[in-house]
């Protein structure tokens, strides 16, 4: 799971990294309180309106502005609030103590799937998108090879500061963040922390402007504080997610519209890929979203994710993909009958079934003989795909 | 031969006495694993029945500690199945123990915890992990460490790798009437102990070993350096599958690391990379499967 910025601010805060004050607001009239307990208008302080999303470039796209007044943060978190940014509604907003701004840098701490360990990296060149400056400037960002099993020291971090070409002026400060965003990035199981930028403050503080924190959703069940987070954002998110994530359905909506529901992530993802090759020939028919029930497939399972997949209104065919391994199809079989009974007039849509594996003549067997209308029987993965793709296109 | 898990190899299972643990026990003695005994502190010294590959009744050994299995048993692999919250515990141990490979079957652990047994695993020197969040492994007619089924294939010359559990069973069902020499789950997690990579260069080492399929899918970039790797020191034909093509930007596909990020870790990049190492990649495991199926017909 992603932080917003604000959560992050909170987060670095708590563990000791310098931040700005900064507060969130969902109104105009709580951005106009916070900017003006923030001073906004006084000896000439400034605050600025930053949009609350999970997405980069929102400075391009409008979503941040700097205010003068406490009249002037509510203008502008009105206009900032309920923008479409990358198709991010903006619900809320951070009001931010404005800062003076002498240079930016960009600081980062994140897994190294490739090498199995995690890398920090560094540069005295901040505020661009990192990306570009990877691709344009890749001597100027300094990547440095952290031991998981030792983190980051005053050693390791003093190693970064001067890959990076930090000044003597400034590099103990960096130093010293480098080992606090280390900390939250252990305490909080974090699989990224950024800070972009990092800055240099004109009465020569160092400061943590902007921070992007991503969790690992594996270690949700030890840190309930988020966990929580996760649950609000589920809810907040797609109904239909929601609606799978209640039912411990691991479930991802897409456009299409083929449903699908298959057993084990890589079968599932494969299936995607085989219905959106099989549309092609119908119209540019795709799948309609990721539904893996996994190793159990019993008839609740399967009941389940066929409701939440027919409550998808743009869902025209069904395709149930399983490859019986330690399942055997003839459970998938009954699983499917006895859905389609608990859903009764629900089930409305065409369903594809393809089934291989352990105890397949058996599974077969069974559906033939239910024989229910809307069920079509297909052997191969392929063929199946074909099948429901034309289905789908009627 | 096959790679990593022979028939001689000495399984112990970490988690036996859990319900889980307990199922895949039978399944591995089932298919003529040799499971020499599982590890519960609180169980030490008790035995679990269970039914040998021969039908007859057999007694399992619970030891205190892996220390104490791999002392009385001699055994060389550990399988473990214990819940993701005391995982990192039960794979240190094993590492500690010197087990030569430990197979962590168990999903939804948390990176850090690998991130940190594998460091170990690596400070300490002795020990192959695999996984996590994987099937395990398996040598059809050898032996069976993980959840893989047994019968969907005997023993051949076909090596598999795979990020995919069911792509893997799929894999080898198409392809039963050849065989496979050994079958590895590598896991889909972000941080994983054996990779492509490590399977690629034990396959290509393996005299059994004739021709080696490879599984991948979006997130990371374990495939093009694998395809780097296999252009460099693979002579063997390879056949290639990517999963997660239609995946959009930004969302976890069930396993924890397939993600595309921005630009990074899309299927079409990783078989474009697997192409250009001379690698035939499928578009679907059925057409992977023939591609797979047409180079051995080739050899024979």
């Amino acid at each position: 799971m992603d932080l917003f910025e604000y959560q992050a601010r909170d987060l670095f805060e708590s563990h000791g990294v310098p931040v700005l004050p900064g507060l969130v607001a969902t109104t105009p009239e709580e951005a106009r309180a916070a900017a003006e307990q923030l001073g906004a208008g006084v000896d000439g302080k400034v605050v600025v309106v930053k949009a609350q999303v999970k997405v980069g470039g929102r400075g391009k796209a409008g979503g941040v502005k700097v205010a003068r007044s406490p009249e002037e943060a509510a203008d502008r978190a009105s206009d900032i609030l309920g923008m479409d940014i990358k198709g991010h509604t903006v619900h809320k907003v951070m009001i931010a103590a404005g800062a003076d701004i002498a240079t930016e840098y960009y600081v980062s701490l994140l897994l190294d799937r490739a090498e199995r360990r995690y890398l920090a990296m560094a540069s005295v060149e901040g505020g661009m998108e990192i990306e570009q400056l990877a691709v344009e400037r890749p001597e100027a960002l300094a990547r440095v090879a952290v031991d998981p099993a030792v983190g980051i020291d005053a050693a390791k971090a003093a190693e970064i500061t001067t890959a990076a070409g930090f000044g003597d002026d400034v590099a103990p400060q960096v130093a010293d963040v480098l080992e606090k965003l280390w900390t939250v990035y252990r305490e909080a199981d974090a699989t990224l922390v950024e800070v972009n930028p990092l800055v240099l403050t004109g009465d020569g503080r160092v400061v943590a402007l902007d921070g992007k924190v991503s969790l690992d959703d594996n270690a949700s069940f030890r840190h309930p504080e988020t966990a929580a987070l996760a649950e609000e954002e589920a809810a907040a998110g797609d109904p239909l997610e929601a609606k799978a994530r209640a039912s411990h359905l691991n479930y991802v909506k897409l456009d299409g519209e083929v449903g699908i529901i298959g057993n084990g992530a890589g079968l599932v993802m494969s299936t995607l890929d085989v219905v959106a090759q099989a549309g092609e020939e119908f119209g540019g028919v795709k799948p309609a979203n990721f539904l893996d029930i996994g190793g159990g497939a019993s008839a609740q399972v399967m009941a389940n994710g066929l409701d939440v997949i027919l409550g998808d209104p743009q869902v025209k065919s069904v395709f149930v993909n399983v490859f019986g391994g330690i399942t055997a199809c003839d459970a998938v079989a009954n699983g499917i009958v006895q859905a389609l009974e608990i859903l009764g007039d629900e089930a409305t849509k065409p369903l594809v079934v393809r089934l291989d594996g352990n105890n397949v003549v058996e599974g077969r067997r069974i559906l033939a003989e239910a024989a229910h209308p809307l069920v079509t029987v297909v052997d191969t993965m392929d063929g199946a795909a074909r099948t429901a793709a034309q289905l789908a296109s009627r | 031969m096959a790679i990593f898990l022979t028939k001689d190899s000495k399984v112990i299972v970490q988690g036996m006495t859990g319900s889980e643990g307990r199922k895949h026990t039978q399944r591995m003695l089932t298919s003529g694993t040799t499971v020499v005994g599982g590890v519960n502190p609180k169980k030490a010294g008790e035995t679990v029945e269970f039914t040998a590959a021969d039908g007859s009744t057999t007694q399992i050994p619970v030891f205190g500690s892996v220390r104490d299995a791999v002392a009385q048993t001699g055994a060389d692999t550990s399988v473990i199945f214990v819940p993701a919250a005391g995982t990192k515990a039960a794979a240190v141990e094993a590492i500690d123990a010197e087990v030569p490979l430990v197979v962590v079957i168990t999903e939804g652990v948390p990176v850090k915890d690998t991130a940190e047994l594998f460091a170990h695993s690596q400070a300490v020197g002795k020990s192959r992990v695999i996984g996590p969040n994987c099937p395990g492994l398996i040598s059809p007619g050898a032996s069976n460490a993980g959840i893989i089924p047994a019968d969907i294939t005997p023993a051949g010359r076909i090596g598999l790798v795979s990020k995919s559990g069911t792509l893997t069973y799929q894999m080898m069902y198409e392809l039963a009437d050849f065989g496979f020499s050994t079958a590895v789950g590598i896991g889909g997690d972000p941080i994983i102990g054996t990779t492509h990579i490590d399977a690629l260069a034990a396959f290509q080492a393996d005299p059994e070993t004739d021709v080696i399929v490879m599984i991948g899918e979006i997130g990371g970039d374990a495939e093009e350096r694998a395809a780097a790797f296999i252009k460099e020191n693979v002579t063997k034909p390879v056949i290639g599958y990517v999963a997660g093509f239609t995946a959009p930007e930004g969302k976890t596909m069930g396993h924890a690391g397939a993600i595309v990020s921005g630009s990074a870790g899309t299927a079409q990049a990783k078989k474009e990379a697997l192409e250009a190492a001379g690698v035939k990649v499928g578009r679907t495991p059925s057409e992977t499967a023939a591609l797979a199926r047409e180079v051995m017909q080739s050899l024979a």
